[in-house]
């Protein structure tokens, strides 16, 4: 995956609570087996809407979402942060992410942002009042900066280090198969496997 | 220390452990649906690796799946296509299949425990986030995207973020008529969707130990609409019971040792929960939603809320535009909302126990004019157990159509659709924009009070037929 360390773009705001990843990408364009070309299906349903923020020039181009508290509840789907990576988005902005959604987007490189409720209205106000604004996602210092505004945000050192250097998981878990098959080998006999019985 | 049932079970499982690290986790069953495997598989070829536990995993086709005509290719291009790459992925790296037509086919949440491979203490996960059901085992089970998906099959670990663990306690004893899934209706309504976020949520009380192992499913399936990824309750008699003499569940030599060891997953009395949530079973009624998230919901006895009396911004703004989909006015009383469509079955309420509660009040009754009402069985078996029962006579005598296992009209990925602006009263889970088909508008509810309203062509409780 592709490293990320400070990524400078403009905003998209999204002012809608509870995104869920049915809007995100509805199910009709999960039926692909193939990994790419999803943006046709990112906000598939409000894009017919000729006023929903996307389709707004001003913010072509954008590579940071800023959305409202709980973005991507619901369904496990990946492909939402297909979606928004193949669109040209790197990082999504909110004050609450679905638990299944944050961990898809790390595992892609989509950086998930988490800021308070009032640092998240100050940047939906910056990008919404002036589309061209550049807004920063700085991971090495853990900081989103739009104009003189600074805002912290959290995220794990381990999830942090992954994605700068944009290690795959499982090459790094696979490092581990010895203790993989120490475990292994003392689980109990009883434990069901698939095997026909 | 004093551990909770999800504290024990995660430490049963942890493979390696290090500081700055997330816990390296044993995965003892993945199930597979033909949906979000396909990039997964193709990561496999890529990088040249093997699936590392074949015997730990195991795969149906229930998303995409037609109800009718089943022994007709797929008519869909695309879904054939998927549904295709499944059968070949499972050949190719000898995963055991239950393709549409096989007698153990059916949706993955209701396979897993009648063929009696979730047990308690397991840790469970699939490539989607109503995993959260087979939690009824006092199993850690969860929702995982594709490419965790692909980690499993590789290493049969995941490399997992302690979460925080809540208690939800619903006491005392629901009235009759209220179901499972109302009570969850109402949890969600009042911890919220995002209320479990971060958090394994345990279910205790009486109201709960009260519960058949389908109405736990029920309740744990909704875990994630209230934004927990897992949800779980303790194992007890009800759990053994409905597991001794399944095809996969410990047999006659090993029983008692399982059992000893499945009792001893339960909460220590003094174990501490990071957060606590106490509810009244006896206050609790028929559940229905409005909106269009599963927090918005309301008794089947309320009226659709007026978005000027929230006081959160977003709440407020939230409401009205669900109202606005849903085109609802404020103050419309549930009983007073009519439906064109009511659809039975899902892996919320998919199961014999659903159909049964169904029946019963559709016995003897006519669905409504200009009323579609579908009933789907959850798997293969719930269905030749439903036809041995009679149940299927009772719905196509009363004017619903009775089909074949598969997701259905839970999502709009199947023949099985609303139309654009169609209206449905739903078992299933979900009631999001655009959810059971494009434009179309959910509400969500019990097997009883789906089938009281196909009868009665508004949202009903059964009394009211
Ligand atoms: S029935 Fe619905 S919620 Fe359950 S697995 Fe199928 S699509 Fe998902």
């Amino acid at each position: 995956m592709q490293p990320f360390t400070v990524v400078t773009g403009r905003a998209l705001p999204l002012r809608r609570s509870n995104v869920d990843t049915d809007q995100i990408i509805p199910a009709e364009y999960l039926k692909r087996v193939t990994r790419s070309g999803f943006e046709d299906g990112l906000f598939a349903a409000w894009r017919k809407d000729p006023d929903f923020v996307l389709n707004d020039p001003a913010y072509a181009g954008a590579s940071i979402l800023i959305a409202g508290p709980d973005f991507g509840t619901g369904s496990s789907r990946e492909h939402a942060v297909w979606a928004l990576q193949d669109y040209g988005f790197r990082a999504v902005i909110a004050p609450r992410f679905g638990d299944i959604f944050r961990g898809n987007a790390t595992k892609g490189g989509l950086v998930p942002v988490e800021v308070g409720a009032e640092a998240g209205e100050q940047l939906m106000g910056i990008a919404e009042s002036s589309p061209s604004a550049e807004i920063t996602v700085d991971l090495i210092e853990r900081v989103v900066r739009a104009g003189a505004l600074v805002v912290p945000f959290d995220l794990d050192d381990y999830t942090r280090w992954r994605l700068m250097e944009g290690l795959d998981d499982i090459g790094l878990s696979l490092r581990h198969a010895d203790e993989i098959a120490s475990f292994e080998a003392v689980r109990p006999a009883w434990l069901p496997t698939t095997s026909r019985t | 220390m004093a551990r909770t049932l999800a504290e024990k079970v995660w430490e049963a499982h942890v493979v390696r452990q290090a500081a700055g690290e997330p816990d390296l986790l044993y995965i003892d069953l993945h199930l597979i649906h033909e949906v979000t495997s396909p990039q997964a598989f193709d990561g496999l070829r890529l990088a040249g690796r093997p699936v590392r536990r074949p015997d730990l995993t195991i795969a149906t086709e229930d998303h995409n799946v037609p109800t009718a005509d089943i022994d007709r290719p797929i008519a869909d291009p695309v879904s054939r296509v998927q549904v295709e790459t499944l059968r070949k992925n499972c050949a190719d790296f000898g995963i055991r299949l239950h393709p549409l037509g096989d007698a153990q086919q059916g949706i993955v949440h209701v396979i897993g425990p009648q063929l009696g491979l979730t047990q308690p203490g397991m840790t469970v996960v699939c490539g989607d986030s109503h995993t959260s059901t087979h939690g009824a085992f006092g199993a850690l089970a969860f929702g995982i995207g594709t490419s965790e998906v692909e980690h499993v099959l590789a290493t049969q670990t995941l490399p997992l973020q302690r979460p925080k663990t809540m208690s939800v306690t619903v006491e005392g004893d629901l009235a009759a008529g209220v179901s499972a899934k109302d009570l969850v209706l109402a949890v969600i309504a009042q911890i919220g969707t995002g209320g479990g976020q971060g958090h394994v949520i345990e279910y205790r009380g009486a109201a709960i130990r009260g519960l058949s192992m389908e109405g736990r499913m029920t309740v744990c399936n909704m875990s994630i609409e209230a934004g927990a990824r897992a949800g779980m309750i303790a194992p007890d008699d009800t759990t053994f019971a409905y597991l001794q003499g399944k095809p996969h569940a410990p047999g006659d030599a090993d029983w008692d040792a399982a059992v000893d060891y499945w009792r001893s997953l339960a909460t220590d009395d003094d174990a501490a929960f990071d957060r606590e949530v106490v509810i009244d079973a006896t206050q609790l009624t028929p559940f229905v939603t409005w909106g269009t998230n599963p927090g918005q919901g309301v008794s089947l006895d309320g009226s659709v809320p007026d978005p000027s009396e929230y006081d959160d911004p977003l709440d407020r703004a939230a409401a009205e535009r669900a109202l606005a989909y849903m085109d609802l006015a404020p103050g419309t009383a549930v009983r007073d909302i009519t439906v064109d469509t009511v659809f039975i079955g899902s892996c919320t309420n998919g199961r014999i126990e659903d159909l049964r509660a169904a029946a019963q009040v559709m016995r003897g009754h006519a669905v409504a004019p200009g009323v579609r009402a579908l009933v789907v069985p959850g798997s293969v078996a719930v269905a030749r157990q439903a036809e041995a029962e009679g149940l299927d006579a009772v719905f196509t005598s009363a004017g619903a159509e009775w089909r074949q296992a598969g997701c259905s009209m839970c999502l709009g990925m199947n023949p099985d659709k609303l139309s654009p602006g169609q209206r449905s009263a739903s078992t299933s889970n979900r009631n999001f924009e655009g959810r059971q088909g494009p434009g179309g508008r959910t509400h969500l509810v019990s097997p009883a009070v789906a089938a009281a309203t196909a009868v009665a062509g508004h949202l009903a409780a059964p009394e009211d037929i």
